[in-house]
C-alpha cells in the first residue's frame, strides 16, 4: 500500500548546541510533486534536507521519507531516494561511462540493469559518443544534466536536489528544469532547495524558511497574491526582511 | 614603490595567517636543532654489552673495569658459557660480548700474546663498527700501560666477529627501515588523502546518502592502497634479496604476515587522520609530521633509540614502525621465529585494535 505523502515531517527540529538551526518545522510532501524548499543561506534548508535524507538526526520532532521514519529505518530511506549535490557529486577524473557504473553499483543495481540503465541514460542526454570522456572535460551544463540522471539510476521514489542550478547559465538551467519536469511526469518526486527565487516559480509547491521556521508554504501563485508581489523575489524579499541571521 | 610595499605588506599577512606555514618556518628549524643537537645522535652512549670472562684475573678485572667505566658501554650481563652468547643475541639484550679466554694473564705474562674476541650484533653495521672500533681502542689503551722495558712488546690481539652480517652491509640495516618507511608512508598518507579527497570533492554526502553502510566505504578506501602496499613490500624484498645480497634469514611466511599486520596499523593511522582533517593538503601535512617524520628519527632506523634522552626513548614506544623495524630485523636479518617477536608482534595488534577502534567509531556517518 503505496503512501499518498512521500514525505511527512511534524515539529521537526534541530538543535547544534544553543543554536537551533531547524525549529519545530511542520510539512508535507505529496507523490509526484515538484517541491521548492527555499530560503536564504543560514535559514536552516541545507540542515533540514540532510534530516531527512538520513545524514542528521533530528534532536525531535518526527519526520517519515517514502514511508520510513528517519530515526530507525534510516537505511531503507537511502535505498528509495536519489541525492545530486551542490558540487554535483560526480568524479571529474573518471569517465561518464565509469561515473554511472560506480553510482548504479552502489544502489544495488544488478550488472544486467546497469548496462541496460547506462545505454539508455547516455541516449537519453545524446551523450553516446561521449561515454568514454572524463567528466572534468564536459561543459558545465552537462555535468549538471548527468548529475541529474544518475542521482535517479535507481528509479528512487524521491530525488532530492541541492542548490543543482549552482553556477549554470539560465539557458542551461531552463533545459535542467525541463528534465526535472520530465522526471516528475514520471512520478518520481522533486525536493529541491535553491535560493534563485525565479526557480521557484516552476515549483508546484514552494516553502520559505527564514531563521529555521517555515514563514510561508504554498503554492507560487497563492503565495504572490498573499503577499502582493508579482514574483517569487518579491514574496521573499518581504519576508526575508524579519530574518535575523545570514549565512549558514 | 608603494604599490610594491602594499603587495609584501600582504605576502606577510598570508603567512602570518596560515598557521601551519608559520610551523615550518619558525618552529621547524627550531625543533631540528634542538633534536638534532641534543637528542639525536650517532654518537654512541652507554651501548649495552655483555662479557664472557673465561680467566676472571687481575688483568681481565682491569680491562673490564675500563670498559664499564667508559661513557660508551653498560655492561648489563656478565655472561658462563659461550652458549649463552648466542641466546643474549637473539634476545636482542645487548649489541656486542666482549670475551676473554681462559688463562688470560697467564699468556699475557708468559708468551706476551693474548686473545680478546669481540662479537658485535652487526645487523647494524655501524653501531657494530664503533662499537668494536672503542672497545679496541680501550684494549689498545691498556696494553700501552703494561711495562714497556722488555723486549718482546705485549700484544693483545683482538679477534672481531660481526654476527649476522659479516660484510657488515649497509643494506642490512636499511632494508627494514624502508620497509617500515614505505609502509607508513603508502598506507597512512595515501589512504588518508583519499578518504579526504571524498570529502573535499564533495561527493563524500552523495555516498553516505546510498545504502552503502560506513564502514564499508572506508574498507573500499583502503583495499587499493593494502594491494599496492603487498607489491611494494614484494619489490622491496625481491630487490633486496637479488640486487642488494640482503637474504631473508627467517621465515619468509612470517615476514609477510608482520607485513601485513603493519600495513593494517598504517591503514588505520591514516583512517584516524583523516577523520579530523578537511583537506587533501591537510592529510598530507598530517601525515608528514605525525607518521613519516617519527617513523624516520625514532624507529631506531637512522638513530639508534638506545642512545636517546630517555624521555626520547619513551616516545619512541608510541612509533608502530620501531615495533616493526624490530620485528623485520628479527626475522629477515638474524633469522629468527615467532617465538622471539611475540612481544613486539602483540605491541602493534594492540596499537592496530585501538587505533582501528577509535577510527571507525569517529567515522562522521551523520556529518555534522
Amino acid at each position: 500500500m503505496q503512501e499518498q505523502k512521500v514525505i511527512t515531517a511534524h515539529q521537526l527540529t534541530k538543535v547544534f548546541g544553543n543554536f537551533t538551526a531547524v525549529d519545530h518545522i511542520t510539512f508535507e510532501v505529496d507523490r509526484g510533486e515538484i517541491f521548492g524548499f527555499l530560503g536564504a543561506n543560514g535559514a536552516g534548508k541545507t540542515t533540514a534536507m540532510r534530516m531527512l535524507c538520513g545524514l542528521l538526526l533530528p534532536t525531535s520532532g518526527t519526520a517519515s521519507v517514502a514511508g520510513f521514519d528517519v530515526y530507525r529505518q534510516n537505511e531503507m530511506i537511502k535505498r528509495n531516494i536519489g541525492y545530486m549535490s551542490q558540487k554535483f557529486s560526480l568524479y571529474e577524473d573518471l569517465t561518464v561511462r565509469e561515473n554511472i557504473r560506480f553510482y548504479a553499483g552502489i544502489y544495488g543495481l544488478s550488472d544486467v540493469q546497469i548496462k541496460q540503465k547506462t545505454g539508455s541514460l547516455l541516449a537519453q542526454l545524446h551523450i553516446e559518443d561521449q561515454e568514454k570522456t572524463l567528466v572534468r572535460d564536459l561543459p558545465l551544463g552537462w555535468k549538471q544534466k548527468l548529475a541529474f540522471s544518475i542521482a535517479i539510476v535507481h528509479d528512487p521514489a524521491i530525488v532530492f536536489l541541492d542548490e543543482p542550478t549552482g553556477g549554470v547559465d539560465p539557458v542551461a538551467r531552463k533545459e535542467f528544469w525541463g528534465m526535472i519536469y520530465e522526471t516528475s511526469a514520471k512520478g518520481i518526486t522533486i525536493f529541491v532547495t535553491t535560493h534563485y527565487m525565479d526557480e521557484a516559480e516552476y515549483c508546484n509547491r514552494v516553502s520559505i524558511m527564514v531563521d529555521g521556521k517555515i514563514e510561508a508554504l504554498d503554492t507560487p501563485a497563492k503565495l504572490m497574491k498573499t503577499y502582493d508581489a508579482n514574483s517569487m523575489d518579491g514574496v521573499f524579499l518581504k519576508l526575508a526582511r524579519k530574518a535575523t541571521r545570514a549565512g549558514e | 614603490m608603494k604599490q610594491f610595499l602594499v603587495f609584501v605588506r600582504k605576502e606577510f599577512l598570508h603567512i602570518w595567517r596560515d598557521s601551519r606555514t608559520l610551523f615550518i618556518l619558525i618552529w621547524m628549524p627550531i625543533v631540528q636543532i634542538i633534536l638534532y643537537g641534543f637528542a639525536l645522535t650517532n654518537e654512541v652512549k652507554n651501548s649495552k654489552i655483555a662479557i664472557l670472562d673465561e680467566s676472571k684475573d687481575e688483568a681481565t678485572t682491569v680491562i673490564i673495569n675500563q670498559i664499564d667505566a667508559s661513557r660508551y658501554f653498560q655492561v648489563v650481563a656478565y655472561l658462563h658459557t659461550f652458549k649463552e652468547i648466542g641466546a643474549t643475541f637473539r634476545q636482542g639484550k645487548v649489541r656486542m660480548v666482549v670475551v676473554f679466554p681462559q688463562g688470560f694473564r697467564d699468556d699475557l705474562l708468559h708468551t706476551h700474546h693474548a686473545q680478546i674476541q669481540l662479537i658485535a650484533d652487526a645487523s647494524d653495521p655501524n653501531m657494530a663498527n664503533t662499537l668494536t672500533n672503542y672497545a679496541s681502542s680501550i684494549i689498545n689503551d691498556y696494553q700501552e700501560t703494561l711495562d714497556r722495558d722488555v723486549k718482546m712488546p705485549y700484544q693483545i690481539n683482538t679477534q672481531v666477529r660481526m654476527l649476522y652480517n659479516p660484510e657488515l652491509k649497509g643494506a642490512y640495516n636499511f632494508v627494514p627501515g624502508v620497509m617500515a618507511l614505505v609502509l607508513m608512508l603508502v598506507c597512512a598518507m595515501m589512504t588518508s588523502m583519499a578518504i579526504v579527497r571524498e570529502k573535499e570533492m564533495g561527493t563524500m554526502e552523495v555516498i553516505l546518502v546510498s545504502p552503502l553502510k560506513p564502514f564499508r566505504i572506508i574498507i573500499a578506501k583502503t583495499i587499493p592502497y593494502l594491494m599496492v602496499s603487498m607489491l611494494n613490500i614484494a619489490s622491496i624484498l625481491l630487490l633486496s634479496v637479488y640486487a642488494l645480497d640482503v637474504p631473508i634469514a627467517g621465515n619468509l611466511t612470517l615476514l609477510i604476515g608482520e607485513s601485513i599486520l603493519f600495513t593494517v596499523t598504517s591503514l588505520s593511522i591514516g583512517i584516524l587522520i583523516s577523520n579530523s582533517v578537511k583537506t587533501q593538503q591537510a592529510a598530507m601535512f598530517t601525515s608528514m609530521m605525525s607518521l613519516f617524520l617519527p617513523t624516520l628519527l625514532f624507529s631506531g632506523f637512522l638513530f639508534p633509540v638506545e642512545n636517546m634522552p630517555i624521555a626520547l626513548q619513551i616516545i619512541s614506544n608510541i612509533v608502530p614502525a620501531k615495533w616493526y623495524y624490530i620485528i623485520v630485523k628479527q626475522i629477515m636479518i638474524k633469522g629468527l621465529g615467532f617465538q622471539y617477536v611475540w612481544k613486539e608482534t602483540l605491541v602493534l595488534i594492540g596499537m592496530t585494535a585501538a587505533l582501528l577502534a577509535i577510527s571507525i567509531r569517529n567515522f562522521k556517518i551523520r556529518l555534522e
